[in-house]
């Protein structure tokens, strides 16, 4: 199913296609482990890298995943190319094609560019985040982390923290996680709530202190700064009061519970100062804790979609 | 898919893995510096029986590793389709006598890619190849080291392995391939 397809948005998978990939991940977990963390399994082929925003760990992920199985990697900056001098971007995407790639990876700042072009080339595309819409491969990666903790995820409780209304990552996840038979919680008030919440299924609430201790999951959103053009939200000191992660809020969470962010953190504002100390200090809180271990997770995944669709 | 006939019950493959377990044995003059790696995914059981066998034999534990060779196989795409295992191998490879198993030595591509995964894991002292059946029709010159039995076969024919622990019950069959 997927091989030499796309993957533009979350809809895009069947419950299956989703095992399939994290099922091939826990074997690129695996050599991702080993000394030489190389294998052939895409040699002669060459993936495109197209970044109409900017990116660091998501850019540097896929090409790390690329790399990892011996395919060859172009890297597009919006900012060095053509565009600059007007040309299109249908124009630019298919100079690209020309050069005999065999799949593009492709960020943009606006929603559904990525739909736009998949329909005028023949050329498989994996969406790396289009505009506030969609982030596919962010939501496998978290699946995957939330899988590697919880063997069992139907029927886990997750709360999603945050700029909603901002956030592709939170659109993907929300999508994905209940695809998967979990029950998510947003956890925003109504300045970061789109008008289409209701169509998700997702419950709502308005602060993390009524959700925290239910939740297996907490994922916190990051503050999309750059993405408002106008203030969502009246000061951070609000912020903190209703969305915030601290060392207290966090003895409130369950035993067996996980906390999760996409990245990167803005320290004092989605997670306090004081507790992403304590977390490089503290085992106990760190083990917690998984920021890290979505990044290493994110090479692998994005391992296994380039393989299934590629090989 | 028709069966023509039965090549081998379980008496007889548990003669032939016990007459590979001595050859091996007689071949490397003992068990000190070997490893086994059975590749996925009938390899895994029958490489853990002759480690058995030995440990019987010599009262020593042979390691047994679990190696999936996907990733470096040239025919993905062609007719295989990219099913993934895991590959476990919990010891250090390095300057051991590898003895790799497997269950049909066919073309000969599958111990190619297990021989690059295991070179890209370290440096071996030596690799020896055990296969239960032999069917000929190599595309590559590869050998093996112990054969449990050659079965000369046409191209139209397909040997069906079945062991115990994948399939519950221990028979290779020869079938028709329609």
């Amino acid at each position: 199913m997927l091989a030499g397809s796309s993957l533009l948005r979350i809809d895009d998978l069947e419950p299956g296609d989703v095992e399939q990939i994290l099922h091939n991940t826990d074997s690129f977990v695996e050599v991702l482990e080993r000394k030489v963390k190389k294998v052939p399994a895409l040699r002669g082929k060459t993936v495109a890298n197209i970044f109409f925003e900017p990116s660091t760990r998501t850019k540097n992920s896929f090409e790390i995943a690329a790399k990892r199985l011996s395919a060859d990697t172009i890297n597009f900056s919006s900012s060095t190319s053509s565009l600059k001098k007007g040309e299109s971007i249908t124009d630019t995407i298919n100079t690209i094609i020309a050069m005999k790639v065999n799949l593009l990876v492709i960020r943009h700042g606006h929603s559904g560019v990525l739909n736009f072009l998949s329909d005028r080339i023949d050329l498989p595309i994996i969406n790396a985040g289009d505009g506030k819409n969609q982030h596919p491969t962010q939501a496998l990666l978290d699946l995957y982390t939330i899988r590697q903790k919880f063997s069992q995820v139907e029927g886990l409780k997750v709360g999603i923290v945050g700029d909603y209304l901002n956030s592709r990552v939170a659109r993907s996840n929300v999508d994905l996680f209940q695809k998967m038979g979990m029950e998510v919680t947003v956890v925003a008030p109504s300045m970061f709530l789109p008008g289409d919440i209701k169509v998700t299924k997702a419950r709502v609430a308005g602060s993390i202190d009524d959700i925290i201790h239910k939740v297996d999951v907490l994922y916190m959103l990051r503050m999309q700064l750059e993405r408002q053009d106008r203030k969502f939200y009246p000061s951070i000191r609000e912020y903190n009061r209703f969305l915030s992660l601290n060392s207290k809020r966090m003895t409130a969470m369950k035993k067996n519970s996980m906390v999760m962010h996409p990245g990167p953190v803005n320290r004092g504002i989605e997670i306090s100062e004081e507790l992403m100390e304590r977390i490089t200090t503290d085992k106990q809180l760190a083990n917690k804790v998984f920021i890290q271990k979505q990044v290493t997770h994110g090479v692998a995944v994005r391992m296994a979609l380039l393989y299934l669709i590629l090989s | 898919m028709r069966e023509k006939a039965l090549i081998l019950g379980a008496q007889d493959i548990e003669r032939v893995l016990k007459r590979i377990s001595h050859e091996i044995l007689e071949r490397n003059k003992g068990c000190g510096n070997l490893v086994f790696i059975g590749i996925q995914k009938r390899g895994i059981p029958l490489a853990a029986r002759i480690a058995e066998n030995i440990k019987n034999f010599e009262q020593s534990q042979i390691p047994v590793g679990k190696l999936d060779i996907t990733f470096y196989r040239d025919d993905i795409g062609k007719s295989i389709k990219p099913e993934v295992n895991i590959t476990d191998i919990p010891f250090d490879i390095k300057d051991k006598d590898i003895i790799l198993v497997d269950d049909v030595l066919f073309t000969g591509r599958t111990i190619r890619a297990a021989m690059d995964a295991i070179i890209d894991l370290g440096r071996p002292r030596s690799v020896q190849l055990v296969v239960l059946i032999d069917r000929g029709h190599r595309e590559l010159p590869i050998r093996a080291d112990y054969v449990g039995k050659n079965i000369p076969t046409s191209i139209n024919e397909l040997i069906e392995v079945r062991l115990k622990e994948t399939d519950s019950i221990d028979k290779v069959t020869i079938c028709d391939n329609k």
